[in-house]
């Protein structure tokens, strides 16, 4: 499973500070995974004392942010790493900044979630919650899990998902226009299932930022700003 | 046989990378050295670039030093060593046994591991090369070449007033530093030095490697160094040895965040080969 041998090296104690960052990076994952699910849910059910928790537990993301980034500089310092070392740690350090704006935007969700609360279910909008919600979900799901297994293939896969998810808000979009259209009194209604689409969009994108980083892991190589064939291309070249 | 028939010799482990370059200073192929009946280097091909600095890391015992010293033949200073393939300094056959070393050596200079200067004065250190090469026919122009040598290795303003002491009575890295003017005084093409900070202090370092930027506009070098972070600094390409034989050479940005070779990660991140 570790194809990285993180346990090989000479330095015991070195294994020991790497394995530490990736167990808490995939920790802080969990938790952030667990905010965007009841912040799904809270949005979908409109549970409001479920997006209260949400908004409460944001705190622990930031504190996990604060504690890796910490762990990640130490290792630095002490070990000047090199090669797959080096950018698991710069892996590490940039997956972090991006669970952290998840984090947010999760938060953000559940601040909707209490805005469109008591509306019942039958809302406009709700649909398009619920399956944005769900893909970027699974994205979240999988992308975590192709950090935990180091593997880029799986990583290159969400990638991909994001793309459709991408495709799926800007339909979403159309259709709060339209409903915008067709009554003027629910466009302050519709605003918020906005921004909560808007944040949804935004964790697919970070996710996707991780899965980069994933690749930029396992292979050394950097996938940003080209179109998924053309990552495809370098992955399969290489 | 020619350079390329010598490439053409099939090798049981091909280097990974990029050893040959275009524009070569020096060329070397199917490099075999021996100890006694001991091989110590199996079937080497590499280039090294001009104006290039190319670092040369390895465990101990690996042949890097050996390899260096196969460049301005060194290595026939010890009897039981031999050394095979062809090695070219331009169009220039190093091992030609009509070839006299001390030329050689003038144009392939050396910096050792510890500072070696000689038991006389900061300005003969440096003034003995170009006398016994005949490079100075006047005192003026001998003042001149020291005085220029002593700039380029970065010691002149620490030395100028006391040129006539005694070069031991410096400090370590000035007389590594003053080592440095010795070798350049004699205006070398190829510089090559054996892990010439591994007996230096964090400062006395930092100027060497200062020193090696400078440097590296006007000559070739190829440095051997114990330490990765130096080699990672320094140099433009990195060859990795292992156990006599070249596994890896690439551009050193490469070889640091993304090597070819599993055996130069295991090397380069500190793990078991």
């Amino acid at each position: 499973m570790d194809k990285l041998h993180l346990d090989r090296h000479i330095s015991r104690q070195f294994n020991v500070e790497l394995e530490a960052l990736r167990t808490q990076l995939l920790e802080m994952g969990g938790l952030v995974e667990q905010q965007v699910t009841d912040a799904v849910a809270s949005i979908e059910s409109g549970d409001t004392a479920l997006a209260e928790k949400v908004i409460v537990n944001e705190d622990r993301v930031d504190d996990f942010e604060i504690e890796l980034d910490e762990q990640a500089t130490l290792v630095l310092a002490r070990r000047q790493p090199a090669a797959s070392d080096l950018r698991l740690v710069l892996a590490v350090i940039k997956a972090v900044r991006d669970l952290e704006r998840i984090g947010d935007e999760a938060q953000k969700v559940a601040k909707m979630a209490i805005a469109l609360s008591g509306e019942g279910a039958n809302r406009r909008g709700a649909t398009e919650l619920r399956h944005i919600g769900a893909s970027v979900l699974t994205m979240m799901n999988q992308g975590l899990d192709a950090f935990a297994r180091f593997d880029a293939e799986a990583a290159l896969r969400v990638v991909e998902a994001d793309e459709s998810v991408d495709r799926e808000y800007k339909t979403a979009i159309r259709e709060m226009v339209t409903y915008m259209m067709e009554d003027p009194r629910e466009i302050s209604r519709v605003m918020n299932v906005l921004w909560a689409l808007r944040a949804l969009e935004r964790i697919g994108d970070h996710v996707r930022n991780i899965c980069e980083h994933v690749v930029y892991l396992v292979r050394g190589l950097d996938i940003r700003h080209i179109s998924l064939d053309e990552a495809e291309a370098k992955i399969l070249n290489q | 046989m020619n350079i390329s028939e010598h490439t053409a010799q099939a090798h049981a482990d091909k280097t990974v990378g990029e050893p040959l370059v275009k524009n070569a200073k020096m060329s070397m192929r199917g490099v075999n050295v021996f100890y006694a009946d001991k091989q110590a280097i199996y079937g080497v091909d590499l280039d090294i670039g001009r104006n290039e600095v190319i670092a040369m890391i390895g465990p101990s015992g690996c042949g890097k030093s050996t390899f260096l010293r196969c460049l301005n033949r060194m290595n026939d200073t010890i009897d039981i060593c031999r050394v095979e393939g062809k090695l070219m300094l331009e169009n220039q056959d190093i091992y030609d046994p009509s070839l006299d070393v001390v030329p050689l050596r003038a144009r392939v200079g050396m910096v050792f591991q510890k500072p070696n200067p000689f038991p006389k004065s900061i300005y003969d250190n440096v003034a003995y090369g170009p006398r016994i090469h005949g490079l100075a026919s006047r005192r003026t122009e001998l003042d001149e070449i020291v005085e220029t040598s002593l700039r380029k290795a970065g010691l002149w303003d620490e030395v100028k007033d006391r040129l006539h002491g005694p070069g031991t009575g410096l400090s370590g890295g000035q007389q590594q530093r003053l080592c440095i003017a010795r070798t350049i005084a004699v205006s070398p093409e190829v510089i090559l030095m054996d892990e010439p900070c591994s007996a230096l202090d964090p400062i006395a370092t930092a100027k060497i490697e200062e020193l090696i930027a400078e440097l590296s506009e006007n000559y070739t070098i190829a440095i051997v160094t114990h330490s990765m972070q130096q080699a990672a600094r320094v140099s433009h390409r990195t060859a990795y040895f292992h156990l006599g034989k070249l596994i890896e050479v690439n551009d050193t940005e490469k070889v640091f965040t993304n090597p070819d070779h599993d055996l130069t990660e295991a090397y380069i991140t500190g793990r078991f080969g």
